[in-house]
C-alpha cells in the first residue's frame, strides 16, 4: 500500500546576528532564529506541529540538548526529534522536515539548527569525531585534514592558491552584504589571504572558515497550507543523502573526487529534473568549509568540467553578479555556527527562491541549490523552486 | 538582539560560567584491530582485509562498503607506499593521546600502502618539507620494539625515500 507524497515548501526562515554571541545562552540562541523566523509569517508555536533540532553535542559538551531548550523549542506535549549528523546537521534537519511534511502524518513542521563555538574547544570536538581506534592517535584537526585534501585536489586540478584565494574574497565581500553574517571584510584581497598565516600547507588564516555561534530555522509547510503562509513558498522538488565509507583515508581521491556528492547531487537531479545544473540554478548555497572545498565541490556538482574549478572562479562565474552565484550569503567562509551551518545554507536558499534576501538577493530566481557537507564527505542535496511541483 | 546589541552585551555584561570536564574511555579495539595491531607490535607488519572481489581495506574491517562482501582474508600490505594527500601543519594541534600541544611544525598525511586500496592517516618526517609532496613514495618508521603498544603511534611517522 503505498500514497503520494504531499508536496511541501519552506515558508518562514529565520536566522540570528550570527559571531560570538556571550549575551545568549545555547537555548536563547536556539529560540532567537525560532522568534524571527515565526514573527516573518505572524506564526506562533501554536502552529507548529513538530519540531526538529540540529546540534552538534561536542562543541558546547551538552549531551541531550533537547533537554535543556525544549522550552525555547516551544516544544512541549509535541514531537520533538534532535539530530546530529555532524556538518551535516542543519540539513539533515530540512530533510526531515521535508520528510515529515511528505507523509501527510504533520502539516507545519519548524526545523531549528544552533550552535555555540566559543562555548567550547572545536579542536576537542573535532577530536570526538575521529575513530579511537584507528584515527586519534594521528589526527591533525579539520584544518590538517582540510589541506591535506586540499593537496590531493591541487595535485589532481591544477587549481592554485590564487585561484582559492579568490573565493575567500567572494565568500568575505559578500558577506557585507548579509546582516546575519560573522566575517565582513569588504576591503579583503587576494594578496591579503595570501600573506594571511599559514595554518597547514597550502591553507592560509583566510582560507578557512571562523568558528561562530548562532541559530537557524525554518518551517516546512504542507502544500495546502503554503500558499496561504508565504506569497512565494520555496517548493522542494528534491532532497538526497548519500554517505562515503567510514575512514577518512577510505576515499582514493579526497575533495578531487567526492563520491557522495556526486551520487546524491545526482540523484537530486535526476528527481528535480535538472539538465545542466549551471543553466538550470539561479543560485546556490553550497556547504564550504574551505576554499578549495567550494572549487571542488563546484567541479563535483557538475558547474564546469572536473578540474574546471579554478577557471570557473577566474571566469566570474560564481561572483554575485556571475551567471551562477555561490553563496551569496559569504558562505560557510564568512559564518560557521556547525549545527546550524546547513540550515543556514537550505535557508538562505529558500531566502533566494521566496525574494526575501535583502541585499544579497539574486533577482529573479527560480530555482536553488542548498548543500550540506560534514563527516567523511558525507552530503545532504535539496532542490527548492519559485514553480510547485507537478 | 543584533550585532551591535549583542557586542556591548559581549563587553558590558555578559556572565560566563567556566568548567573543565575530565572523561575517561577504555575502547575496545575488536576483533579486527587486536589482530592488526599486535602484527604491527610483534612483527612490524601492516595487515589488511580482502573480500571476494579483490578490494584490500586498511583499516582491516568486517565487510567492504563497496562491494557489501564480507572481507575474511588477510593479506600483508607496506610497509611503503605511497602519498595520497599531505600537508605541512603550522597551527598547534593538542595531541589527543597525551593531551599535549604537539610541537609545529609537522607532516600530515594520507599514506597508501603498496597493496591496499585505501589510505590511512599518519604522520610524516618533516625535517626536509621540500620533500613531501603528493605521489611521493614512503616508508613506515616503526619506534623500536620495547617502545610499541600495539596502537597506530607504534609507526612514528613515514619518511619519504626514493623510487
Amino acid at each position: 500500500m503505498s500514497h503520494a507524497p504531499v508536496r511541501a515548501a519552506i515558508v518562514a526562515t529565520g536566522q540570528t546576528d550570527h559571531g560570538r554571541r556571550f549575551d545568549a545562552s545555547l537555548a536563547e540562541i536556539a529560540r532567537e532564529a525560532i522568534d524571527r523566523c515565526l514573527d516573518s509569517r505572524g506564526l506562533t508555536l501554536e502552529d507548529i506541529d513538530a519540531v526538529i533540532a540540529g546540534n552538534m553535542e561536542m562543541f558546547e559538551g551538552i549531551y541531550l540538548v533537547e533537554q535543556l531548550s525544549v522550552g525555547a523549542l516551544g516544544a512541549l506535549g509535541k514531537p520533538l526529534y534532535k539530530l546530529n549528523t555532524g556538518g551535516t546537521v542543519g540539513a539533515s534537519v530540512a530533510l526531515a522536515c521535508y520528510h515529515m511534511v511528505a507523509s501527510g502524518r504533520y502539516r507545519r513542521v519548524l526545523g531549528v539548527g544552533f550552535q555555540k563555538q566559543s562555548e567550547g574547544s572545536t579542536q576537542a570536538a573535532i577530536t570526538t569525531v575521529g575513530d579511537p581506534i584507528w584515527e586519534r592517535a594521528v589526527m591533525a584537526g579539520a584544518i590538517g585534514n582540510f589541506a591535506s585534501m586540499a593537496s590531493t585536489y591541487i595535485a589532481e586540478s591544477g587549481v592554485t592558491q590564487e585561484q582559492a584565494a579568490k573565493v575567500a574574497v567572494k565568500a568575505r565581500r559578500n558577506a557585507c552584504l548579509n546582516p546575519h553574517a560573522h566575517l565582513k571584510m569588504p576591503d579583503v584581497t587576494v594578496e591579503d589571504v595570501l600573506a594571511s598565516d599559514m595554518l597547514a600547507y597550502p591553507i592560509h588564516l583566510l582560507d578557512m572558515c571562523p568558528a561562530s555561534d548562532g541559530a537557524a530555522a525554518i518551517v516546512m509547510a504542507a502544500e495546502d497550507l503554503a500558499g496561504d503562509l508565504a506569497d512565494r513558498p520555496a517548493w522542494v522538488h528534491a532532497v538526497a543523502t548519500a554517505h562515503d565509507q567510514q575512514y577518512m583515508g577510505d576515499s582514493p581521491k579526497r575533495l578531487a573526487v567526492m563520491r557522495s556528492l556526486q551520487a546524491a547531487s545526482r540523484k537530486a537531479y535526476a528527481l528535480a529534473g535538472i539538465e545542466d545544473p549551471l543553466r538550470d540554478f539561479d543560485v546556490a548555497e553550497v556547504y564550504e568549509p574551505a576554499t578549495y572545498a567550494e572549487l571542488a565541490m563546484c567541479e563535483n556538482l557538475g558547474f564546469c568540467p572536473m578540474g574546471g574549478g579554478g577557471k570557473l572562479i577566474d571566469d566570474g562565474v560564481t561572483l554575485i553578479d556571475g551567471p551562477l552565484p555561490v553563496n551569496p550569503s559569504g558562505g560557510v567562509l564568512s559564518t560557521n555556527p556547525v549545527g546550524a551551518t546547513a540550515m543556514i545554507r537550505v535557508a538562505e536558499a529558500a531566502m533566494q527562491v521566496m525574494g526575501e534576501a535583502g541585499e544579497h538577493q539574486i533577482p529573479d530566481v527560480k530555482r536553488a541549490l542548498a548543500t550540506g557537507y560534514g563527516g567523511n564527505a558525507w552530503t545532504d542535496v535539496m532542490i527548492l523552486s519559485a514553480e510547485r511541483p507537478k | 538582539m543584533n550585532a551591535r546589541e549583542a557586542e556591548a552585551f559581549n563587553r558590558e555584561q555578559a556572565i560566563r560560567i567556566e568548567q573543565q570536564i575530565t572523561l575517561r574511555y577504555s575502547f575496545a579495539a575488536g576483533r579486527h584491530a587486536t589482530r592488526f595491531f599486535t602484527a604491527l607490535r610483534d612483527e612490524g607488519k601492516i595487515l589488511a582485509t580482502r573480500d571476494a572481489a579483490g578490494n584490500v581495506m586498511v583499516p582491516p574491517r568486517p565487510v567492504c562498503g563497496l562491494s557489501g562482501l564480507p572481507m575474511d582474508e588477510w593479506v600483508e600490505v607496506g610497509p611503503d607506499g605511497v602519498l595520497a594527500g599531505c600537508t605541512i601543519v603550522y597551527v598547534p594541534f593538542i595531541d589527543p593521546m597525551t593531551g599535549a600541544q604537539r610541537p609545529v611544525p609537522y607532516g600530515f598525511g594520507l599514506v597508501r600502502f603498496d597493496g591496499a586500496d585505501t589510505s590511512i592517516y599518519h604522520l610524516l618526517d618533516a625535517t626536509d618539507p621540500a620533500q613531501i609532496g603528493v605521489g611521493k613514495r614512503v616508508r613506515a618508521v616503526f619506534r623500536p620494539r620495547e617502545e610499541r603498544t600495539g596502537s597506530l603511534a607504534d609507526i612514528r611517522h613515514f619518511t619519504v625515500v626514493e623510487d
